[in-house]
């Protein structure tokens, strides 16, 4: 067989570097290769362009150029303002975060103990079936010793937005730090960081078609802060280390065209999103939608296809070269299906059956009518195989963790 | 993306003997959708005693599906006691080998060909019996100890990607090492997983005083000298020195290379000495 096509739905794991960005990026790996902290005009034109780059990404965000600092990834700009709030304020040891949150903040969470060698609780916020928050819990949840609260903007997996802005407020009105982790969020939906108090603000550039191995961490004017590489003075002296020169003026330049592209964000790709979300609802019986219907970024879709499983799925998709993700437990790297449905509490007999499409602006609608095409056989080809599926009228649903003592 | 076989492949994308056989001789059932995988396995005796046919219904992986597969083809015209003979290995082996962490897809093949074969012998299941050691996913010691004889597990981690025991909440992982430590007869020791010894706050300021008293204070007035505890956070100790310690040009060489590695010995190898800058 000749290998199909690739239909690339997959955007929220990475992104293709856009033609421009890969253009503007390229005299910089080969004639302009100088340091932008050099006393030379030739490092300095690149300097020039680290400047350009720098506003480039404030205008993104509603930022001033100074609160921005370049980073290598998403997590490091997380792992860097959990640690600061820490390190300024170290009598206080409560953080507040989420169940959903990305491996690179539950994780920094879940191991600040040994990390730091200090006590510290954290308060896992729970999530609705739909993904999203209780405010009211969240407010409950904040305590006189609250070093930071760290919420994602956006959820890699259901798309689902959670209302950072409103949060962030109460934070502020409490005198404690607020950090969120925007990398799914940035470039899809519109941030105005001159209306929302975010001190901190994790990005990442392979997620709006910037290359990997570049990120940015936003830190508010006058926040408190200490860095987590210690080096140099690049960066102000907040992030040590020569600067990622290629990758950061890619960064500013994908910037540039995310706002450009902000609109079509939401009209095109939702609506082609929106026609293959409802093409497999309608499709494919036994199929749920996974997170909030109205409050989640406009290019990703979670459905889940009951007694099936994700993995099997995504290799027959493979083979038609559409490319999607699973929370499948053959998927997540353990044997449980991911954290996120299971603290949305998604029944197990869809939780391992779950595919997450994630579009971009390159997708196109012949590519949305091809996979409405080739995946609903598939589902009926597995659930043919599968032993429950005959008998599906008589399992119940229940808890994700039905015959476990675990609690989750 | 996990390596899988050409024959891994092909199996799961073109699966034989698919379905369930109408009056089957034995009927197996393993697994559930809560753990994410299941096989329900039937087979049909000729008059000679010989499997003339073996179906299967799979929900799970790749592998899951291709390991049911290959069991069907593996079985077919053998006698039942040349049939449970097969071990997850030779399932393994048939489809040119699996990823270790999906060796257990390969152990479902064997208990649902186990379950089939006692279902038409009407006898019990020998791995429903014993202790019920990982809740998550149902694993009893009787299947963990096979396990680690069958395939010479060593490591917790390998039972878990044999079995699944363990891979959930992760609260019987002891119980396994326990159940690896017999079943191997104490063979060499693998290092605990566990963290570093834990105290409280109070338990380290009087084990730190203690030692003070004993080792360091004794050593430090012959030299005219004294030391004070001032704070304990953490894994940080804050001392005061005293005395002719204060003028003294070694103060930070007896702070690390004395006092700290005395407190490291003797209270928690992960203290770091301080003196207090107030």
């Amino acid at each position: 067989m000749s290998q199909p096509k690739t239909i690339y739905m997959d955007n929220n794991a990475t992104t293709r570097v856009a033609p421009e960005v890969l253009e503007t990026m390229l005299p910089y790996f080969s004639e302009l290769y100088g340091n932008p902290s050099s006393m030379h005009s030739f490092g300095d034109q690149v300097g020039g362009a680290v400047k350009k780059a720098r506003q480039q990404v404030a205008d993104l965000l509603g930022a001033q150029p100074e609160e921005i600092i370049f980073t290598s990834c998403g997590t490091e700009s997380d792992s860097t303002a959990i640690f600061s709030a820490l390190q300024v304020a170290p009598e206080k040891r409560h953080i507040v975060t989420t169940r959903v949150e990305h491996p690179a903040v539950k994780n920094l969470c879940e191991n600040l103990d040994r990390l730091t060698g200090h006590k510290h609780r954290v308060t896992q916020l729970p999530v609705e079936s739909d993904g999203t928050l209780d405010l009211k819990r969240y407010e409950e949840a904040l305590a006189d010793d609250t070093a930071i609260v760290s919420v994602m903007w956006a959820n890699n997996e259901t798309g689902v937005i959670f209302p950072i802005d409103e949060m962030a407020k109460i934070a502020k009105s409490r005198g404690i730090l607020f950090h969120t982790d925007a990398v799914q969020a940035v470039g899809k939906i519109p941030i105005n960081l001159a209306e929302t108090p975010v001190d901190f603000l994790s990005v990442s550039g392979h997620k709006l078609h910037a290359p990997k191995g570049v990120g940015v961490l936003y830190v508010r004017k006058r926040t408190p802060f200490m860095p987590f590489l210690m080096g140099g003075h690049q960066e102000r002296g907040r992030r040590g280390g020569t600067e990622n020169v290629t990758s950061i003026i890619g960064m500013g330049k994908a910037c540039e065209l995310a706002a450009n592209n902000m609109r079509r964000e939401n009209t095109t790709v939702r609506l082609l999103r929106d026609k293959l979300e409802n093409g497999l609802l309608k499709r494919v019986p036994n199929t749920l939608l996974n997170g909030h219907k109205e409050e989640r970024l406009p290019n990703t879709t979670n459905v889940s296809f009951e007694y099936v499983e994700g993995e099997a799925i995504l290799l027959h998709l493979d083979r038609y070269g559409i490319c999607a993700s699973s929370g499948s437990a053959c998927t997540s790297g353990s044997l449980e299906p991911s954290h996120v449905l299971r603290a949305m509490g998604v029944p197990f007999t869809a939780a391992h059956g779950s595919i997450r499409f994630s579009l971009s602006v390159y997708n196109t609608e012949d590519e949305v009518d091809y996979i409405l095409e080739k995946l609903p056989p598939v589902i009926a080809k597995l659930r043919e195989m599968s032993p429950f599926w005959a008998d599906r009228d008589k399992i119940a649903g229940g808890g994700s963790c039905g015959s476990c003592g675990c609690g989750k | 993306m996990l390596e899988y076989t050409d024959k891994v492949k092909d199996h799961f994308l073109n699966p034989r003997n698919v379905g369930e056989i109408e009056d089957a001789d034995g009927i197996g059932e393993v697994g559930s959708l809560s753990c994410g995988d299941a096989l329900k396995f039937t087979f049909k005796l000729g008059d000679d005693g010989r499997i003339v046919d073996a179906k299967f219904k799979t929900f799970g992986c790749a592998s899951a599906i291709a390991s049911s597969s290959a069991l069907t083809l593996m079985v077919i015209g053998l006698t039942l006691d040349e049939a449970e003979k097969i071990t997850n290995e030779d399932l393994a082996e048939f489809l040119g080998g699996l990823p270790k962490e999906k060796m257990h897809c390969s152990v479902m093949g064997r208990e649902a060909l186990e379950a089939a074969i006692a279902n038409y012998r009407g006898v019990p299941l020998p791995q429903t019996e014993g202790e019920v050691v990982c809740e998550c996913f149902g694993v009893t010691d009787v299947e963990i100890r096979r396990a680690i004889e069958e395939s010479d597990l060593k490591s917790v981690e390998e039972v878990t990607n044999f079995t699944k025991a363990g891979g959930g909440c992760g609260k019987c992982e002891d119980r396994i090492q326990e159940i690896l430590d017999e079943a191997r007869q104490n063979a060499p020791k693998v290092i605990p997983m566990s963290g570093p010894k834990r105290l409280t706050t109070v338990q380290k300021i009087k084990m730190i005083e203690d030692v003070f008293d004993r080792e360091i204070r004794p050593n430090l007035k012959k030299d005219g000298g004294d030391i004070e505890l001032i704070d304990v956070d953490g894994d940080y100790v804050i001392v005061s020195l005293r005395g002719s310690c204060v003028s003294c040009a070694k103060s930070q060489t007896t702070l690390k290379e004395f006092v700290e590695k005395k407190l490291r010995e003797e209270v928690l190898d992960s203290l770091i000495v301080e003196e207090s800058k107030g």
